[in-house]
């Protein structure tokens, strides 16, 4: 990815007065929100972002039942799990219910928030692990350098699925030991590209002259690199929550995520895979919820990184 | 070439120190008690003392360590608790069934993604660019192991072609394939796309357009090799995530590989099973990661490694 250049020449006839006389970071805001809201896949993936997260924060309100309730009446004589109620004209169970007569739709409005808890939270933690270590490698070269990068090696040389599984089962699987372990299994990537930028900044005549005005190297790491980092680190931390809520749903998939009672889309399917030939909603609905959701941030991730990356052509 | 490969071959083996290292120093802290595993639950704690001594747990973290690894130079992986039988032998008898499915993985990454990835740089702006993209974000957006459900549920109960589980047949490999396919092949519809269009703005496709090759020609001589380079590059980034999503998938199918194999000793906290499988899996990384560097300047002759 190429770097930004923030400031417009003072000289440059073609452009516009208001920007020249704006200030400065307000103008470059306001750039990309215009490119973005051009973007029309970028709006409706931010569109679904924002559905998607009041969903989950309104959740209590917008379910129609306790999550954790077992209804007599949600599960048929014979004990099986009941589908959608509204083809009977009924809103009772609108997604049907699930092996142990709770309902399927608050069940999945409920699990939204443990996604998307741990996919950005998660996600801060990587992102923040790898533009330290990213951007110290980078920086400071030599045999930080090398430790550093080959210790990243290392991680990204572990199937990133196992590592995550050895690392839960050795912590014992709670709701944060999952956003600490997607955390540590995740900065690798955003390290290598943090770490790729900063090399191509370091030897920049604006980082030596910040050095030879006296600045200090963290004063410079944090004043003059960092932001030009923060192109990446959008882009990065937008599409990273998609790739943690995917691994957390895997996780609890393989029954080492999030645990039950608490609602999770991976382990809802889980449970469900038992009974997906006589009840495949139970596997169905989960599933499009976790797909929406990745989609809702790749499509915003992908529009980010159009908007934020002008020297980028757009290849459609 | 060699040289390079000698190089690389050189700089994976800290790599792999380093994996061991790591998976051996977590295994250590695991909150269970291999030796009281070992026993079974009704010895005594004299048994469990003595068994202690006997597997070595006893001694110093480094020390454990090192006989570990010299085991490992042998190619002994040490004995599974939970299966009693030889770490080594348990793996060797599952990975025919996770490299048949790598393969079928790989094929159908390859055999979906370069063809949706083209035929959308050729449409672009059009209504099949339009849909093939489309389609590939939907892939890449959904989980492995639902798409192998929803495979299930469809082909192999509503219309059962294929069959629900086993892994006898080749035909029990097909849905599988598919799962941990599809994902990838999203991937790379999207990448050859984009790859694909820097080389149809090239001058040498112009000049094999002005000379009145057909497009199925110009895309298969000149498009295609050239397009082909960074997919591979991706490839090579991409393998700890798909062996990854190999293990949803044999979870989905009950498949009996590696993967499975991974899940139960980490379910069973078998920990000789977990270090072998870790290890192993790591290796296969490395070494795939090395082949595909291979490959690479195999395909594109530009690229001299050495």
């Amino acid at each position: 990815m190429k770097i930004v250049q923030l400031e417009p020449l003072p000289d440059s006839p073609n452009q516009p007065p208001e920007v020249l006389s704006a200030p400065l970071e307000i103008s470059y805001a306001a750039l990309i929100w215009r490119r973005l809201r051009r973007d029309r896949t970028a709006m409706v993936g931010g569109l679904l972002v924002l559905l998607i997260t009041l969903a989950a924060l309104l959740a209590p309100v917008l379910a129609p039942h306790d999550p954790a309730e077992q209804f007599r009446d949600g599960l048929t004589p014979d004990g099986q799990p009941i589908p959608s109620t509204l083809l009977q004209g009924s809103l009772r169970f609108p997604l049907g219910t699930d092996a142990n007569g709770r309902d399927l739709l608050s069940r999945i409005l409920f699990g939204a928030r443990i996604s998307l808890l741990v996919g950005v939270l998660a996600n801060l933690l990587a992102v923040a692990l790898g533009t330290m270590i990213g951007s110290v490698a980078g920086y400071f070269g030599g045999l930080l350098e090398s430790l550093l990068m080959r210790f990243t090696e290392v991680m990204m040389a572990f199937p990133t699925l196992l590592l995550a599984m050895t690392l839960v089962a050795i912590l014992k699987p709670s709701l944060w030991i999952i956003v600490v372990v997607i955390g540590a299994v995740y900065w690798t990537w955003i390290a290598r590209v943090v770490y790729g930028q900063v090399v191509a900044l370091r030897d920049r005549d604006f980082i030596m002259a910040s050095r030879a005005l006296g600045a200090g190297s963290l004063y410079t790491l944090y004043r003059h690199i960092l932001p030009q980092l923060v192109p990446t680190i959008i882009v990065w931390g937008t599409l990273g929550i998609a790739t943690n809520v995917m691994l957390e749903a895997s996780l609890s998939y393989l029954g080492i995520g999030v645990q039950p009672p608490t609602p999770s889309w991976g382990g809802m399917i889980q449970q469900a895979q038992s009974y997906y030939r006589s009840a495949p909603w139970l596997v169905i609905f989960p599933g499009l919820a976790i797909m929406l959701t990745v989609f809702a941030f790749n499509l915003l991730g992908d529009g980010l990184r159009d908007a934020l990356d002008p020297m980028m052509v757009r290849k459609s | 070439m060699w040289t390079y490969l000698a190089r690389r071959i050189g700089q994976a083996i800290p790599v792999l120190f380093g994996i061991s290292v790591i998976t051996f120093v977590l295994i250590y802290y695991l909150p269970a008690d291999p030796a009281r595993m070992y026993a079974g639950p009704s010895a005594t704690v004299a048994t469990v003392a003595r068994i202690r001594h006997e597997l070595g747990l006893d001694q110093p973290l480094w020390v454990q360590y090192t006989d570990y690894m010299g085991r490992v130079l042998h190619g002994d992986l040490g004995f599974s608790y939970r299966k009693q039988e030889a770490v080594t032998t348990l793996i060797l008898s599952r990975t025919p069934y996770t490299l048949a499915l790598i393969f079928g993985g790989v094929f159908v990454e390859l055999a979906i993604g370069l063809p949706i990835g083209i035929a959308s740089a050729v449409a672009r702006g059009r209504w099949p660019d339009r849909v093939g993209m489309f389609i590939a974000l939907v892939g890449i957006s959904a989980p492995p192991f639902w798409l192998g459900l929803l495979l299930l549920y469809g082909l192999g109960y509503l219309v059962p072609i294929f069959p629900l589980g086993g892994a006898g047949s080749p035909a029990a490999l097909v849905l599988p394939a598919l799962t941990a396919g599809l994902g990838g092949a999203a991937w790379y519809a999207r990448m050859m796309r984009s790859s694909a269009l820097d080389i149809l703005s090239t001058d040498y496709v112009r000049t094999a357009r002005a000379k009145g090759l057909s497009q199925f020609l110009v895309i298969l001589r000149h498009v295609l090799p050239n397009a082909l380079n960074p997919i591979i590059t991706m490839a090579g980034m991409d393998i700890p995530w798909f062996i990854g999503g190999v293990v949803l998938v044999e979870r989905v199918f009950d498949w009996p590989g590696l993967g499975r194999l991974a899940v139960e000793a980490i379910e069973t906290v078998d920990v000789p099973l977990i270090l072998g499988t870790v290890i192993v899996t790591a290796l296969a990384v490395v070494v795939s990661g090395i082949l595909i560097d291979m490959v690479q300047s195999l395909v594109d002759p530009r690229i001299h490694h050495g």
